[in-house]
């Protein structure tokens, strides 16, 4: 091959300052003086003012020690930043987030470009030996630096440094060198007036014995990351992110780039200690040890079992081999950990006084995990945030370490608290900074803003959304023409005037990404000025909006379009159901009712033509809660009703955003940010054909429509609700639909497959999503009301922003979801219900049940459950999906009846239990 | 993301420089003795050598001969081992030529060609090791060859770069490791006194709202290149004299 030569420069400067505000030597700025003159010392072993400074080992384990207020005036070596960056972008950004705080006092010295600390590599000198070097001279430097001179003052009062390691040979050449040096175990444990601190110390060098003493390890040694690169270059190994089945514990999936297949992992061994999300190295299995999912729903049940594994052989095994196989795999690397804190709660050691407990993880992908905590009896009723150190390999759980408390199990406060973290939603209260940016109030439109806007003030508008919404961010109106057509205009709530870019809330919107609705609380986007009073088109107020008119035929074609800023004053704001009874009492002959009736009928000719085109009418339960308006618990269910208004306010929006979406490519196609739905892989659709099939329907789906369809003539007149749990599992086999920047995608990838629309954006809701804050500055910059700036411009930093929106969103879904069922619980706390239910799937020791009344999936288990007997027994037909017990069988989509209750013995995940009623076995 | 974090939050930038600190400058003048003017010029890792030669008459064919001025002659080439892979063609590529191109560009707007009526001066650079900024450097060893010449220029010509750091903080003089880095580039060849621009380039297209403090920031960089090149002449005609003009240097033992 060839050889490159690499050459680097490297300055060493003679103007890097110390940070100490003690020091007479360095001409420091004001603001650089970061470290207290005479710092308290609270430690016991080192009862004198000093500095800490830290290894990088320390950064990189103990990071939530550091993130505790109890360590101050700690001075970070670039070395260490360098290195930590290096190994670990998480707790460098957590490490970022302490520097930036001033209160906590921690100075970052560029060592590495001072003319004293810096030291060069020595032949033969590892990179990690010089690294530790450098720190050591450091703290040798800032001793003789911060000592004073002879004779200067009195002696006393002046500052040392100690060094934090955890290096044992580091530890030892600093003490040969003379240097103070403490373990960080050592010096927190001596830390006044702070007892959480220790238990926050991270499991990660105390070597994990059992109180048994040795035996063997319980899992394979992970591969080395050299041999992992080898076995991924050479074909021997794939790469890919674990994912963990939330049904058994013992079973996970790894997804493999470019494969459109999962490889399915089984078993202790074949996990290997993989964690849900993490990048791990698979070798696959020869052909005849292929295996399936084993369609049974286990949980991992034991008390701390000590670290045995189970006959894990029974449970898996033991199958008939007609089926096809999947691809099967041994996990036998990690590549990148991807653990996160997680909520939970704990399990007490049943041995009184034990320091050691269990940790069980809300989510239930994730295994238990063994923490340290002297604080047992207090945490024991509170749901607490943990974070996994390490997983050694011969403890059955990984080991962790104690983060912080929420609050009491089972309060509301504390669960919407749990779901958010869990969702990872910034969910803070906005902060100074960011408030200062909203405008003063009251709030007035100048005789400018009149000028440089389409005055809109005298034309009909109104807007029409659900109950008690107060972010409304679309109105409507139209008129119609002289020439017979319609004038039919979409006023959306000009967000981008109030949040400009580059400000502290642009940014903090940007990070929120969108507002997320929980079923008794709204975590908004932009604070609630904006988002309930300036940008919200309210009825009878004059405010700012982005309109998009069209003049449209009798036939709803588009004869032209136009965008303008404008300013509007809604005249009314009406629910749905206010517009439809507008609509449908036709003794109304205003203006506003005559406008909603033209709205109404254009509407339906543009649904017609929408799903002549392929477009999807898929179908999830939805429901909402009525909620007792002083404890906010909720006291009754009701499904969402759907409205012609619905789908009329709908089909404007979708014709708006088509509109616009077209217009920005136009005139940005590098870096127009765009919404697709990308086709789904037809092996996605198994799961919706094979239930097709069980039951007499050939679903086709080869192309939207073709699918579309199939499902309309999928109707079974004995069963009303067949054709929605079709639609329903249709729904599930979908893609995910997602923002991008236009100019990092090819152009025939854009297609929205569930709209059937060749090109489509977000533009209808500034308020609530940030992506239509970008669309609108766009579209602004198109018509010449606005400049640009330059990440607008920039399509890799669209992409950027575009991931953050996906992600967000989609757990923002989730948090939704998850939100919905924690009401359902908190429902049906003492209650016993019979409830007509449907057979979703059929798995191989339990239904799964779906109650659309309340949106619910559960499941009905049918083979006996550990202690207790059934004294009736399924039999599984896995090639009909059936399960048959004499004379009564269950096939997908057949109605059940269920008892429902409430399972509270599991304090962490309440449980809706479900009991057969009908048919009777 | 690339040219995101040339910057650190202590101000300082990969190599230890601020963002507004030229690397070191180190020059020499009259290297060689076979031309009518040399200079040497290192500006941090980048090493070049530049050689003048002429005014004198149109060597080759007459057709390129000018009648109101002289003909300015480059060439660039940059030596076999002067990047970290080894080169294969040293001179004639197309980058080299393209080089060569902006380098005539900038050096005919300051030398005084209107004084050389029908004649050609030729300027040789080469550059021995390249890290970035290679085509500052040679002008700027251009500049110093032609003054060892005795050639008349109307200023200094002066070049320099610039780039954005983190995405909105000018960066003077960009070493290689911050050019491959996938920010814009700018590079300016300048009059520094006068404030004239004679060649400006960009890699990529900067944001309108950037582009003057850029731009700034490499003319300051040029003012700053002069000042060092100015002391260098001087120092040098101080040392030496001014050799071949009739005037003996004072020889002290």
């Amino acid at each position: 091959g060839t050889i490159l030569q690499i050459v680097r420069e490297h300055y060493l400067r003679d103007d890097i300052w110390c940070g100490s505000s003690i020091c007479r030597k360095c001409a420091h700025q004001d603001n650089e003086l970061i470290l207290e003159k005479i710092p308290l010392s609270k430690n016991k072993i080192f009862p004198f003012p000093h500095y800490i400074l830290l290894d990088t080992c320390v950064v990189l384990n103990q990071i939530t020690v550091l993130e505790e207020d109890a360590l101050c005036n700690v001075i970070i070596l670039q070395t260490v930043l360098e290195e930590v960056k290096h190994r670990s972008s998480s707790v460098y950004k957590r490490l970022k987030d302490i520097i930036g705080n001033p209160n906590r006092k921690f100075y970052v010295f560029v060592n590495e470009h001072h003319k004293d600390t810096y030291v060069e590599r020595e032949p033969g000198e590892k990179v990690n030996d010089r690294n530790d070097r450098a720190i050591r001279v450091s703290v040798a430097w800032y001793e003789s630096h911060l000592m004073p001179n002879k004779g200067d003052r009195k002696k006393k009062d002046y500052v040392r440094v100690i060094l934090l390691t955890d290096d044992a040979e580091n530890k030892q050449k600093a003490e040969n060198d003379g240097l103070l040096v403490a373990t960080v175990g050592d010096y927190v444990r001596h830390v006044d007036n702070c007892p959480g601190l220790e238990d926050r110390l991270s499991q990660h060098n105390t070597t994990y014995e059992l109180q048994a003493g040795g035996r063997e390890p319980l899992f394979p040694s992970h591969l080395t990351p050299s041999q992992i690169h080898e076995g991924i270059k050479s074909g021997k190994l794939l790469q890919g992110s674990f994912l963990a089945s939330r049904e058994n514990f013992l079973e996970g999936q790894v997804s493999v780039e470019g494969q459109d297949k999962m490889v399915l992992v089984q078993g202790c061994v074949g996990l290997n200690r993989a964690v849900d999300g993490d990048i791990v190295a698979v070798k696959l299995l020869p052909k005849e040890e292929w295996s399936v999912p084993s369609h049974m729903v286990l949980q991992d049940e034991d008390d701390d079992s000590g670290d045995v594994l189970e006959e894990e052989d029974t449970l898996i095994k033991s199958r008939e081999t007609q089926v096809e196989k999947l691809p099967t795999g041994h996990i036998v690397g990690i590549i990148r950990r991807k653990w996160r804190q997680y909520c939970g709660i704990l399990q007490q050691n049943p041995i009184k006084g034990s320091v050691r407990h269990i940790f069980v993880p809300a989510e239930k992908k994730i295994p238990k995990v063994r923490i340290e905590t002297r604080q047992a009896d207090t945490l024991s009723n509170q749901r607490i945030v943990v974070t996994i150190d390490s997983w050694p390999r011969n403890s059955r759980y990984p080991l962790g370490h104690f983060v912080r408390a929420l609050g009491k199990i089972g309060d509301k406060d504390t669960e919407n608290e749990v779901l958010l973290l869990e969702h990872d939603v910034p969910h803070s209260k906005f902060s100074e900074t960011v408030l200062s940016c909203l405008p003063k109030l009251p709030w007035i439109i100048s005789e400018k803003d009149v000028q440089s806007r389409v005055d809109l003030r005298h034309v009909d508008i109104c807007s029409v959304d659900p109950p008690g919404c107060t972010d409304i961010d679309d109105a409507l109106h139209c008129m119609e023409l002289e020439n017979g057509n319609y004038e039919v205009g979409v006023h959306i709530a000009d967000v981008s005037h109030f949040i400009r870019s580059g400000t502290a809330i642009d940014k903090e919107a940007a990070l929120r990404a969108t507002t997320v609705y929980l079923v008794d609380k709204r975590i908004d986007m932009v604070p609630e000025l904006l988002s309930s009073n300036l940008c919200s088109l309210l009825g009878n107020e004059e405010r700012f909006a982005f309109s998009c008119i069209w003049e449209l035929t009798q036939e709803a074609e588009v004869v032209n379009t136009r965008f303008c800023k404008s300013i509007i004053r809604s005249r009314q704001a009406m629910t749905y159901e206010e517009a439809q009874m507008k609509i449908d009492d036709l003794t109304l002959q205003d203006n506003l009712s005559k406008s909603l009736r033209g709205l109404n009928s254009l509407a339906k000719i543009l649904k017609k033509r929408r799903i002549e085109n392929g477009a999807l009418v898929l179908a999830s339960p939805e429901i909402r809660f009525q909620v007792d308006s002083e404890t906010l618990d909720p006291v009754e269910v009701e499904t969402k009703k759907l409205r012609e208004t619905n789908s009329m306010v709908e089909e404007f929006m979708l014709l708006a955003n088509i509109s616009v979406a077209n217009k920005i490519l136009e005139d940005f196609p590098e870096c127009a940010m765009l919404r697709r739905h990308p086709k789904p892989p037809l092996s996605n659709f198994e799961p919706l054909v094979k239930a097709g099939r069980n039951l007499g329907f050939e679903i086709n789906i080869e192309s939207g429509k073709a699918l579309a369809l199939s499902l309309d003539n999928a109707v079974r007149p004995d069963n009303a609700f067949f054709n929605t749990m079709l639609r329903i599992l249709a729904t599930r086999c979908m893609m995910q639909a997602v923002y991008f920047a236009s100019g990092m995608v090819q152009r025939d990838e854009f297609f929205h497959y569930g709209l059937a629309v060749p090109i489509y954006t977000h533009f209808t809701s500034p308020i609530r999503r940030y992506a239509d804050i970008i669309v609108h500055r766009l579209l602004a910059v198109s018509i010449g009301a606005d400049v640009t700036y330059p990440e607008l411009l920039d399509k890799r930093k669209s992409q950027t922003l575009s991931h953050n929106l996906n992600y967000r969103n989609r757990m923002a879904q989730y948090a939704g979801r998850a939100s919905v069922a924690l009401h359902t619980h908190l429902f049906f706390r003492g209650k016993v219900q019979d409830e007509q239910g449907y057979v979703l799937y059929v798995r191989k020791n339990a239904l799964q049940i779906l109650i659309p009344k309340y949106g619910l999936e559960g499941t009905l288990y049918l083979s006996p459950h550990k202690a207790e007997k059934l004294n009736v027994t399924f039999v599984y037909n896995e090639e009909e999906q059936t399960q048959k017990c004499g004379d009564v069988s269950f096939r997908p989509f057949d109605p059940v009846t269920v008892q429902l209750s409430l399972d509270q013995s599991n304090l962490q995940h309440e449980k809706i239990i479900m009991k057969l009623v009908n048919p009777q076995v | 993301m690339a040219g995101m974090h040339l910057l650190s939050d202590q101000g300082l930038r990969l190599d230890g420089r601020r963002a507004n600190e030229l690397r070191q400058i180190r020059c020499k003048l009259g290297v060689f003795s076979q031309p009518d003017g040399s200079a040497y010029l290192e500006q941090g890792n980048t090493k070049v050598l530049a050689a003048v030669y002429g005014p004198h008459e149109i060597r080759g064919s007459r057709t390129k001969s000018l009648h109101d001025k002289a003909l300015v002659n480059c060439q660039y080439s940059m030596a076999t081992f002067s990047t970290g892979e080894r080169k294969r063609r040293p001179r004639g590529d197309r980058k080299s030529q393209e080089m060569s191109m902006h380098l005539r560009q900038a050096l005919q707007a300051a030398i005084r060609v209107e004084v050389y009526p029908r004649s050609q001066i030729d300027i040789f650079v080469e550059v021995l090791q390249a890290d970035g900024g290679n085509y500052c450097a040679c002008v700027n060893a251009a500049t110093l060859a032609i003054m060892d010449a005795g050639i008349p220029m109307k200023e200094y010509m002066v070049a320099c770069t610039a780039s954005l750091g983190n995405g909105d903080v000018p960066l003077v003089d960009i070493s290689h490791l911050e050019e491959n880095s996938g920010g814009p580039n700018l590079t300016v060849a300048a009059l520094p006194l006068s404030g004239q621009v004679a060649l400006m380039e960009m890699s990529q297209r900067f944001h309108l709202d950037h582009l003057p403090k850029v731009v700034e920031c490499a003319l300051q960089g040029c003012r700053d290149i002069h000042q060092i090149l100015d002391q260098a002449v001087r120092r040098h005609i101080e040392v030496s004299g001014a050799v071949g003009w009739g005037i003996r240097p004072q020889v002290k033992l």
